[in-house]
């Protein structure tokens, strides 16, 4: 029976990460083949760690997937965010049909106070 | 005293990981526990025993509940906008406020934001977070204020601050 969901959220978790995958290569710019990034992979990636856990019962396998679930839940958001502020400080535009941008029309404002 | 109590928790996180008690791996996971609590051991957030409370733990669970629905609708509206052929995306970076005070639950918030339906936060400057959103709905602040930042906020209000 627990082999069965394991198996069953290791082929859902696969599928997301299929989903993410595609995403990072169909959309326009790196903020958003981000977006596909963390989300997809995040709780595809869980899902994985998940199935194993379901897979192989609550042993030394399953603790260790455990406690990564709980690293990658931490650690992905955070790394994003890391690089898209990265990106957009090093002067990395967004795509061209984006509506908005007021991270750059606030960090102009910055620069001319500064001057 | 603090310090002692974070030492003994990574080692515990260390034996959870190998789990095992041979010797060798309990010395190595002492060693490595304080050599990271020697260098990082000041960056340790500070409000993070106030969680044991139990009022508050509830709203942590509270908390866990609705962030783990929003995760999956997250993945599900990104898959439709990534398998759909005319891809309807609408993207640009919004600024929003927010009225948490304390570090950890802003760290929390913007964590959250990022792995939920079509946002992303770029950066936080005291209380304004800049947060990338793949399909803009509408040009006014505070309407998108209140899409994004407020489905957490509340509830991280209650836990952290």
């Amino acid at each position: 029976m627990s082999n069965t969901i394991g198996l069953i959220l290791l082929i859902v978790g696969i599928s997301f990460d299929l989903v993410g995958t595609l995403g990072l290569v169909r959309l326009p710019d790196i903020y958003n083949r981000l977006q596909a990034a963390t989300k997809c992979v995040t709780l595809g990636t869980c899902m994985i760690l998940l199935g194993v856990v379901f897979y192989t019962g609550f042993n030394s396998s399953g603790v260790k997937a455990l406690l990564c679930i709980w690293f990658i839940l931490i650690s992905s958001p955070t790394g994003a965010h890391a690089i898209a502020r990265g990106a957009h400080r090093s002067g990395i535009r967004l795509w061209e049909q984006s509506k908005m941008d007021k991270y750059a029309d606030d960090r102009e404002g910055e620069a001319i106070k500064q001057e | 005293m603090k310090r002692f109590v974070h030492f003994l928790l990574l080692v515990g996180i260390w034996l959870l990981f190998t789990w095992s008690l041979q010797w060798q791996e309990v010395l190595v996971g002492v060693v490595v526990a304080l050599l990271a609590e020697l260098l990082l051991g000041n960056i340790f957030p500070v409000g993070a025993i106030k969680v044991l409370n139990p009022v508050r733990f509830f709203w942590l669970i509270v908390y866990g509940v609705v962030f783990t629905w929003y995760v999956i609708k997250a993945n599900f509206d990104v898959a439709y906008r990534v398998i759909n052929i005319y891809m309807p995306i609408n993207p640009g970076i919004v600024k929003v406020r927010t009225k948490l005070k304390s570090d950890m639950a802003r760290t929390f918030l913007a964590n959250s934001i990022t792995l939920t339906p079509g946002t992303l936060t770029v950066d936080l400057i005291e209380d304004k977070l800049y947060v990338h959103w793949i399909n803009i709905t509408s040009e006014d602040q505070k309407e998108e204020t209140e899409i994004i930042v407020k489905r957490f906020e509340n509830l991280l209000e209650r836990v952290f601050e």
